[in-house]
């Protein structure tokens, strides 16, 4: 029976039925899955949007005259639609389609390297996952731009007042995330995009961490490029999403070369096709952009206001209980952060913690979540982060809680 | 005691566990318990930087034997540190080149040796080998 999305009022019991591996068991325990933040669990509806796309429209798409072809070109077409109403961009060209936010932010990033001389700033955020910092040092290593970091305070929020001695008629770039991966803080992007415009220099978000939390617009933040991933937000992995304003998008040259993405090849000169096609070479994963219009329609048959409300709910819940565990300590702590907890005890070493609470069933993270510069900032190795969407409930936070309890009597 | 001898005591001793708390609760006593290696090899050379925990190997040779002492900041990571130099500790190159580590998985401990933990301990078994393998051409 195929799965429809329908969803009245906000029901956690009633959405856990729309993920089928919520139901599962791992190491002999129901499965609480509390690493949303890596990726999100895919619901029905998705999973038949991918199975039907194989079952009756697989063809390649914009090139076919035949039938089969045509339908694939409207679904993926209408995807990108769907990708432009959400993020309520101004054209549907400058909705790209990339397999995931680290190809967009590198799609940028070469994008640059033709317009940046010797000597001019970029300005990335002590708060960046290693796809938002090693694409840009590449940047500086070949054009010899200088790379300056916005700082953080111990709440792990970005020092504003410090990026505003940064910005100067040299800045030419400006990215940081919407979101904070390891802490959750949510970082205060349209004021960093006035700042940066005030200067002249173009800002690129990382929505990685915001997609499933909150919905952006593009027009509104008056922002130059906005990345995303399908697979943080209910769709499936190796698809997302880059913004960015035609006039910028323009002036960038192709990323790759190959099929779809030219007007004219002969041997002595290659025309390239307009946007959006100019950053599409070759063949997409076109089930998966289907795909991932499905979960945008999901997410927002839930709503935003109702996920944010809920989620808070989760984040306070899972604080207060944390917090009452003697020598836990929460990183991140800003006022503002969406439902991400990063965590360690006293005297345990988060690998630790993080292996015994697998062993019930629970999936957290551990590590450096490829964001250094914060661990080294808090001089330790890692901290456990629990994340929370939608589809948790406060009696898995409960669960959580126990299960640390546990690991801590167990590793003193 | 061979290798192999070594590897049947091990899961002798841990076939009398009964689930995995019992197994996990005797790693983190190795763990705690063993001072696995001297300071001063806890150096910038001898460490395998995983992205989860970090280990420390250090090897030297003693009348034709390995010695490997090796140490990490995660208390699981180490308890099972101690079990493989329990193994290969002291041992002739030869036979600690042609050994297998399937004992690990018999224990039930094999999800630690998956690389997707990236806790170290892959690559300390990798350096283990390759430590006897130097060992071995400077004895031919």
């Amino acid at each position: 029976m195929k799965s429809t999305i329908q969803h009245i009022a906000f029901n956690v019991e009633e959405i856990r039925k729309d993920f089928p591996i919520l139901s599962r068991k791992v190491n002999g325990n129901p499965l609480v899955y509390f690493d949303n933040a890596a990726t999100s669990q895919t619901p029905q509806v998705v999973i038949d949007a991918i199975v039907n796309y194989y079952s009756s429209i697989n063809a390649n798409i914009h090139r076919g005259v035949h039938s089969l072809s045509q339908e694939a070109t409207d679904a993926y077409e209408q995807a990108r639609q769907k990708i432009q109403t959400h993020f309520n961009a101004k054209h549907s060209h400058e909705i790209i389609l990339t397999s995931g936010t680290t190809h967009g932010i590198n799609l940028v990033a070469h994008g640059f390297s033709s317009l940046l001389q010797q000597g001019d700033e970029i300005i990335v955020s002590a708060l960046e996952h290693h796809s938002n910092i090693v694409p840009w040092q590449m940047l500086c290593e070949q054009t010899g731009a200088i790379l300056k970091v916005i700082p953080m305070n111990q709440e792990g929020e970005l020092v504003i007042s410090d990026y505003d001695n940064l910005l100067s008629e040299k800045t030419k770039l400006v990215f940081v995330n919407h979101i904070s991966n390891a802490l959750g803080t949510i970082n205060p992007i349209k004021e960093i995009i006035n700042k940066a415009h005030n200067v002249g220099a173009a800002v690129l978000i990382d929505g990685a961490q915001s997609c499933p939390h909150l919905k952006p617009d593009v027009q509104a933040l008056d922002v130059d490029f906005y990345v995303a991933s399908a697979h943080k937000m209910c769709g499936p992995t190796g698809v997302g999403v880059l913004y960015g304003k035609s006039s910028w998008l323009n002036k960038l040259p192709p990323y790759q070369g190959g099929g779809e993405m030219i007007a004219e090849v002969t041997f002595k000169k290659t025309t390239y096709a307009d946007l959006p096609h100019k950053f599409e070479a070759g063949t997409p994963n076109i089930c998966g952009v289907i795909a991932f219009g499905v979960a945008i329609d999901y997410i927002n048959s839930i709503g935003f206001d109702n996920i944010a409300a809920y989620e808070n709910e989760l984040l306070n819940h899972a604080t207060k209980n944390l917090l009452e565990i003697e020598g836990l300590k929460i990183y991140g702590t800003s006022r503002n952060k969406t439902s991400v907890i990063s965590f360690n005890i006293e005297g345990i070493h988060p690998y630790d913690i993080g292996s015994i609470v697998d062993k019930l069933g629970i999936a957290v993270r551990t590590g450096h979540h490829c964001a250094q510069p914060i661990m080294d900032f808090y001089n330790i190795p890692g901290t456990v982060r629990a994340s929370f969407s939608f589809y948790n409930t406060l009696e898995e936070i409960d669960v959580l809680v126990d299960a640390v309890k546990k690991a801590k009597l167990m590793l003193s | 005691m061979t290798i192999q001898d070594i590897q049947s005591e091990i899961i002798d001793e841990f076939s009398m566990f009964d689930d995995w708390m019992q197994r996990y609760e005797y790693m983190i006593d190795l763990g705690k318990s063993m001072p696995l290696i001297n300071d001063q090899y806890k150096t910038e050379d001898n460490l395998i930087k995983g992205c989860q925990s970090r280990v420390w190997v250090y090897a030297e040779m003693k009348d034709d034997n390995v010695i490997f002492t090796a140490d990490s900041d995660a208390i699981i990571t180490k308890g099972i540190i101690a079990i493989i130099i329990r193994v290969f500790s002291n041992q002739h190159p030869k036979d600690i080149i042609k050994a297998d580590t399937n004992f690990i998985d018999e224990i039930g401990l094999k999800e630690h040796l998956s690389p997707t933990r990236a806790n170290g301990l892959v690559s300390m078994i990798k350096q283990i080998k390759l430590y006897a393998l130097a060992y071995q051409t400077q004895l031919n």
